[in-house]
């Protein structure tokens, strides 16, 4: 990027943000971000932490103020209404238009509503955005009871929300189990229960039919497509997300579910990209989504797209898939492919601990061995590592002999290599028990599983 | 005690048996500051001893009931919950009541001991039994410090139950406070030898290497003495660098030390309110190796001085005392390092003016094998590790560049690790090669905090 464009970026969340930050290492182009959202960059998964009381909004704010200063990456706090793509310009609210030599849409996610009747009723809302957080705060005051539609990570970030002000929870999930779409059986077992004993109720195949007003307007039940008649003063809409792309709608630009992008997120228009949660792929890698909506996939947008900004067109390559969340006091980790079911091409290998706080699984192809994907459930393992695993293509074989090393658990804390070996051994009896006892710091050494480069 | 309750949760609202057993501690502790109220300011119209020791003994006993009771309530999952909204541990009134009274104590303790005359004889039975002598203001004071300990190290225990590190690592700051800070010095005092803290050493305990307490040693303490001595040298200047080298500066800071034991127990609802900002590390750099380089220039000068019989500085050593003593070990370490803890959290001796700190953080930057590894690119710049972190350090700011983090401040609590909602630190120790590199998978942009 030449040092007399400008480049504007529609949304300071990860997606943009990193963008922004590596586009600035390669170039000193006029950057603008802009966002009707919060006046600077904030961490999206953190808003339940604040209201929780565990951080003050100050709290999750990434970089303190002087950051955006020094490196001249100017954030403007506008709505932007329009985009006249003709004549390269943002038409914002509250300030005069804004020119763009190039331009990329990091505008994100918002609550995904199905119509159901009493949606727009006071008390029922999402939580994706900062506005919603405040809301939110506002709508469950002094109350009593809440409803938590959709069994997902949003879902159960808001029922622990709620749970921390004491207010009961009732979660309608549409499947069996806790979100089942994702998890395998015996894990959304596992933390269906570990989410029960935690007092907070969940609803299996149960649907949103409708949402009943009270004398003021006010959420004051739902109806569930069973009949069910649930009172609560609250409803949280946690039915998943899709991309925030309406005031695009009817312009030139391409979209489907989402902006729609080729691998270098470039759309259909001329020096306009998109990337993070509002972009959708027009050919998806095989297994990946066409609109990939977490944390870590909006950060490898922005670090791929500033790569095709500042040096050579670079096609978008995710690499292993890795996610984190937490279930309350349960930790999960993914890497890798582990859908929540699977044919007979694959097999498994799955560890529970006695406590129903604690598995792991390693999936893998049942002919070759190779290793899919590892969920782990109240454990940590090296993601360094693992990512190494996937990439070189180990099989399940090759795993066991550097097993002990991917542990990244708190020092003291009990170690589970031998019932996985057990397991192991049970499955392949004519696989000697892996003998010699591998390192992590041998391995980071042997494979340079590190970076020394220095940051510029 | 009422930081542990939830702003949400009426404590009292039911009779259940666990809501009378929290009913039960709360009373004893109300008569209990009532009987130490008395003892203090009752002129001995009753018992200092009956109402007093009794008194102590009651707070003792019923905050145990409420933490135990108050804890285990609460899922491991809430650990964190209200710590931003509760009045006590946001700097609100009750805060300021706490930090005044806290503070009003230590001063009464350094300047006007002779108004804790009350409380002094509550002790008295306590400190014959373990001492055979009688009590003075110092023994009350370790008295209550090591209660405080061991009480809120309960609350500690039950609250990171979930964590073997902690559970570990806080058994370990209860033991040495009970066993080497105050059993053991009371027992070489019944002895009839010199009161000596095997675990305080120079320089935090900046006279244990002075001449005129080496020589005093020496003389009074005959071969115990001479091992006293031994011992001090050898863990200042053997010891500390080994075991800093492999385990870190936690070693000592956070699983040793009497200070940081109150920190990590007594002060522990209090970590959030730490100064993140780069103005307050420039404080702390500029403040903590200045007060390390002027204990080892007066050490070296007292022996120079020493050596010379005197004829160098003549009596030097008391004025430096004095002088040091008041400014360093009683305003800074006592008053503002724990009577501010509601309000400026509970390190600010640590992080601001311990030079054990400040020798052990230099060679945990530079000669340790010590980091706490962030995993590859998983963090998510949430700031639960900067804002639990007691020692103020931006823990995010390395985190979400897959960086280590490796600062000579760092005590090694591991409580940044135990907040991460993503499990993404850990604390290890591990070759020194390539201890300062990140992880492959995430790139990264300096920003540079501190240049």
């Amino acid at each position: 990027m030449q040092a007399s464009l400008h480049l504007v970026i529609i949304g300071n969340g990860i997606a943009g943000v990193t963008l922004a930050q590596h586009v600035r290492e390669k170039s000193d182009c006029r950057i603008t971000l802009v966002s009707s959202e919060s006046a600077t960059h904030l961490s999206r998964p953190a808003l339940m932490y604040v209201y929780m009381g565990h951080m003050r909004y100050k709290d999750i704010l990434p970089y303190p103020d002087w950051y955006w200063t020094k490196h001249n990456l100017t954030q403007l706090h506008d709505l932007v209404t329009e985009v006249n793509f003709e004549k390269r310009q943002l038409i914002l609210q509250n300030h005069d238009p804004l020119s763009y030599d190039v331009l990329v849409l990091a505008t994100g996610s918002c609550p995904a509503f199905y119509n159901w009747p009493g949606q727009d009723l006071e008390g029922v809302q999402g939580l994706v955005t900062l506005q919603d957080l405040q809301s939110m705060e506002g709508n469950t005051k002094g109350i009593k009871e809440a409803v938590v539609v959709g069994g997902g990570l949003i879902g159960i970030e808001m029922a622990e929300m709620l749970r921390s002000r004491g207010i009961g929870v009732t979660m309608l999930v549409r499947d069996q189990l806790y979100w089942q779409n994702t998890l395998p059986q015996q894990e959304a077992k596992l933390i269906s229960k570990y989410i029960k004993e935690h007092g907070i109720e969940l609803l299996f195949q149960e649907e949103l039919a409708s949402i009943n007003p009270d004398a003021q307007d006010r959420v004051a039940s739902i109806t569930t497509k069973s009949g069910k008649l649930l009172p609560c003063q609250f409803v949280g809409i946690a039915t998943g997300v899709k991309p925030s792309i309406n005031f695009l709608r009817n312009s030139a630009l391409e979209t489907d579910k989402g902006i729609l992008v080729n691998e270098y997120f470039e759309t259909n228009l001329p020096n306009v990209y998109a990337i993070g949660d509002c972009s959708q792929f027009q050919k998806p890698a095989p297994l990946a989504p066409a609109v990939e909506q977490l944390w870590y996939t909006a950060r490898k947008h922005g670090e791929a797209l500033a790569q095709t900004l500042t040096s050579e067109r670079t096609v978008y390559n995710r690499g292993p898939w890795f996610n984190s969340a937490k279930f309350l006091d349960v930790e999960y980790q993914t890497y890798g492919y582990v859908p929540a079911s699977w044919n007979e091409e694959y097999e498994s290998l799955y560890w529970e601990h006695t406590s129903g706080h604690k598995a792991i699984r390693f999936l893998y192809e049942q002919k070759s061995g190779l290793l899919a994907g590892i969920n782990l459930l109240g454990i940590r393992y090296r993601h360094d590592l693992c990512h190494h695993w996937l990439q070189q293509h180990y099989t399940i074989h090759n795993v066991m002999q550097e097993l002990p090393a991917v542990n990244f658990d708190p020092e003291f804390f009990q170690r589970y290599e031998q019932e996985l070996y057990r397991q192991y051994a049970q499955k392949f009896p004519e696989q000697a028990t892996p003998a010699r006892k591998s390192n992590w710091w041998d391995l980071r050494n042997r494979f340079s599983l590190f970076s020394t480069s220095e940051s510029c | 005690m009422s930081t542990s309750s939830s702003t949400y949760s009426a404590p009292l609202s039911s009779i259940t048996a666990g809501g009378f057993i929290k009913l039960i501690g709360l009373l004893l502790i109300a008569l209990g500051i009532l009987g130490m109220m008395v003892a203090a300011f009752g002129g001995e119209a009753a018992s200092p001893v009956s109402t007093g020791l009794t008194g102590i003994a009651a707070v003792t006993a019923g905050g145990l009931m409420y933490i135990w009771q108050v804890r285990r309530q609460k899922s491991v999952a809430e650990q964190n919950n209200g710590a931003w909204q509760n009045d006590m541990t946001t700097r609100g009134a009750s805060a300021w009541v706490t930090g005044v009274v806290l503070t009003g104590f230590y001063i009464l303790l350094y300047w006007f001991p002779t108004t804790l005359h009350g409380l002094v004889l509550a002790v008295e039975p306590l400190s014959q039994w373990l001492r055979n002598r009688p009590a003075d203001h110092w023994f009350l004071y370790g008295t209550f410090y090591t209660l405080a300990i061991l009480v809120m190290g309960v609350h500690a225990l039950l609250k990171y139950r979930n964590s073997n590190y902690h559970i570990i690592r806080t058994i370990s700051v209860m033991f040495f406070q009970l066993g080497f800070a105050f059993l053991l010095p009371a027992l070489l005092l019944a002895l009839n030898q010199p009161e000596f803290y095997f675990s305080y050493f120079w320089p935090l305990k900046y006279d244990y290497l002075f001449p005129g307490t080496v020589s005093y040693l020496i003389d009074n303490g005959a071969a115990l003495g001479v091992f006293m001595v031994f011992w001090g040298a050898v863990l200042s200047f053997i010891a500390t660098p080994i075991l800093t080298y492999y385990f870190g500066k936690r070693w000592y800071c956070s699983w040793v030390c009497g200070c940081g034991g109150l920190a990590e127990t007594a002060g522990d609802p209090y970590r959030h309110l730490s100064d993140k900002s780069k103005k307050a590390w420039q404080w702390e750099v500029a403040i903590i190796y200045p007060i390390l380089g002027f204990i080892i220039i007066t050490t070296l000068v007292l022996w120079i001085n020493s050596w010379s019989e005197g004829r160098l500085l003549g009596n030097l050593s008391s004025g430096f005392s004095s002088t040091y003593g008041f400014f360093i070990g009683a305003m800074f370490s006592g008053v503002v390092g724990v009577g501010f803890y509601p309000i400026m959290g509970n390190r600010v001796w640590c992080r601001f003016g311990c030079p054990m700190a400040a020798y052990l953080g230099l060679l945990q930057k530079h000669f340790s094998r010590f980091r706490i590894t962030t995993n590859g690119g998983q963090c998510i710049s949430c700031g639960n590790c900067s804002t639990y972190c007691e020692m103020g350090i931006d823990v995010r700011h390395y985190a979400q560049q897959g960086e280590p983090i490796i600062r000579a401040s760092c005590v090694g609590c591991g409580i940044c690790a135990h907040v991460c909602p993503r499990g993404v630190l850990k604390l290890e120790n591990g070759p020194r090669e390539n201890r300062f590199a990140a992880t492959p998978l995430i790139k990264r942009s300096d920003v540079g905090i501190l240049n």
